[in-house]
């Protein structure tokens, strides 16, 4: 049986998808987890164009088209400007060391495939294999929200962690309405805005972004 | 049913590629030492350096410690069979050759490691402190390397239900074109491990003696003269050989098939064109990495492990 060109396409951009996530979760600085973050929202923006274009859906080139002014130039700009302000341009501090992290997050992998897989006999879509995928990418970017310490590198693992739920929406059911998509991107946009005047305000109350300081506030 | 023609041909096509295989291997490591020396601004000592080393210390005399045992002078010997052995299964010329069906991508990882065991244990056999640490650490990085590169050859042999390396490239070139994305994880793992394996920049510097970082040269500081050269050809062999898998499971498309005379010239040109390419890929890669702490190679190569495994599952969810 011969699988079409674009499926096998979307495959291959599936995997490097999965690959990036890994590649966050390794990474130790903060300006590449960003760089790598753009990538992500590269990637996801040609595989919606791909869905988009086999299944001849036109609101899709839409959020193909919202993707990338917003997940590969807007957003990743905007963190480039945070770090710069707030001057944390290498540290990243993991809890676990990254070996073990990599481990656990194979175990994710392996999980999240074994669950995805009657969800997708269930799929009539083109690209119902992607489902576990998704969901891998999801619990991959949760996984790197648990395990650092610093709060700029959480917030862009949110980030990613959105992006892995868009992956799973235009893989699983062919795209969301385009309100809906415009809403979530309106709400990623204003949360990175927020997130950004919360990290002035927890560097003035504990002069450092380890969110760590933040258990400490007790009444005594 | 295979003639007595078919026969004779495949042995004539499986002495053609022994030879290439002894006579190139050289050439491909001075050419990328010759890259490498372009790209550091240097003029180089010119592609066929390895050639000439090797007939220098063929000339000179051995000299052998006092207190070297038997294995210290066979090793050489059993380290260049190994990789010649290795050379003569993997598919570089055609598919089909009669050695290819003695041994699968398992018995070759075997091929590879029974080397390693031997230059190991001579290097520990005269009791030099540095002769021991080379051997711990080529131990320490081949036990991590190893699972890797299995793993990426199961990937290839998931695909193309066959261990066999003819089976594998038969699946991959002569077929219609399919996208693989395990595929594409299990190469990034095997860049990785071809790095590890063949002493190269990340986990060892091959043109250095210091005996802070060094591994492999650690492990030949004692051999000499003819010894030497067996087991610097032998290297050679073994990037050629590292190089020939890579291509076979990852670019097999050109590789001739046994009696198909009209296609070997087009393999062979390939072939060449293919090995400048993967090696001058090698040399940037050299240039544009640092070389790492040892205590971060096991890290490195846990990371191709994970690759391995990551393709091994994606072939299993996408089916490709």
């Amino acid at each position: 049986m011969q699988i079409p060109y674009t499926l096998q396409f979307i495959n291959l951009l599936a995997a490097l998808l999965l690959l990036i996530a890994f590649a966050m979760l390794a990474q130790r600085r903060i300006l590449s987890l960003i760089n790598l973050f753009a990538w992500q929202g590269a990637l996801l923006a040609l595989s919606t164009f791909i869905v988009a274009y086999s299944t001849n859906q036109h609101h899709l080139y839409y959020s193909a088209g919202l993707t990338l002014l917003l997940k590969v130039l807007l957003l990743p700009y905007l963190l480039h400007r945070l770090i710069n302000r707030l001057n944390v341009r290498w540290d990243v501090e993991t809890l676990i060391n990254i070996p073990t992290t990599m481990l656990v997050g194979i175990a994710l992998v392996i999980f999240s495939f074994n669950l995805a897989a009657p969800i997708s006999q269930l799929a009539e879509g083109i690209t119902r294999g992607l489902i576990g995928i998704a969901l891998a990418s999801v619990l991959l970017s949760l996984l790197m929200m648990l395990t650092r310490r610093k709060a700029v590198s959480q917030v862009v693992a949110f980030l990613a962690l959105e992006n892995g739920l868009f992956f799973a929406a235009t893989s699983a059911t062919q795209g969301m309405p385009l309100v809906v998509e415009l809403g979530i991107a309106l709400d990623v946009l204003v949360a990175t805005f927020i997130f950004g005047i919360f990290f002035f305000q927890i560097r003035e109350t504990f002069d450092s972004l380890d969110i760590t300081h933040m258990e400490k506030l007790k009444d005594d | 049913m295979m003639t007595d023609y078919d026969l004779l041909f495949a042995i004539l096509f499986q002495l053609a590629q022994l030879l290439l295989v002894v006579l190139l291997a050289p050439l491909l490591t001075g050419w990328v030492n010759q890259c490498q020396a372009w790209l550091q601004n240097r003029s180089g000592a010119g592609v066929l350096q390895p050639y000439r080393v090797l007939r220098k210390l063929f000339h000179k005399d051995a000299v052998i410690a006092h207190n070297a045992s038997p294995l210290f002078r066979v090793t050489p010997y059993i380290v260049f069979g190994c990789m010649w052995l290795a050379a003569a299964i993997i598919p570089i010329i055609a598919v089909d050759l009669p050695f290819s069906q003695a041994a699968d991508v398992i018995a070759l990882v075997g091929v590879f490691a029974l080397a390693r065991v031997f230059i190991s244990l001579a290097a520990m056999d005269i009791g030099t402190a540095f002769g021991s640490l080379g051997a711990r650490r080529e131990m320490l990085v081949s036990f991590l390397a190893e699972p890797a590169l299995l793993m990426v050859l199961f990937t290839a042999s998931m695909i193309s239900h066959s261990t066999q390396l003819p089976r594998i490239v038969d699946t991959l070139a002569h077929h219609q074109f399919v996208l693989y994305p395990s595929l594409a994880f299990a190469a990034l793992a095997f860049v990785i491990v071809l790095l590890a394996e063949n002493a190269r920049i990340p986990v060892d510097n091959p043109s250095t003696h210091l005996e802070l970082t060094m591994i492999h040269e650690a492990m030949i500081l004692e051999y000499s003269a003819r010894h030497l050269a067996l087991i610097e050809w032998a290297s050679s062999l073994k990037l050629f050989a590292y190089i020939s898998i890579g291509i076979a499971l990852f670019i097999p498309h050109g590789i001739a098939e046994v009696g198909n005379w009209a296609g070997l010239p087009l393999a062979i040109a390939l072939l060449l064109l293919k090995l400048m390419l993967a090696g001058a890929a090698l040399a940037v890669l050299e240039t544009v990495m640092a070389k790492m702490r040892i205590f971060r190679a096991p890290e490195f190569l846990g990371t191709a492990f994970l690759l391995a495994v990551l393709g091994l599952l994606i072939h299993f969810l996408l089916g490709a």
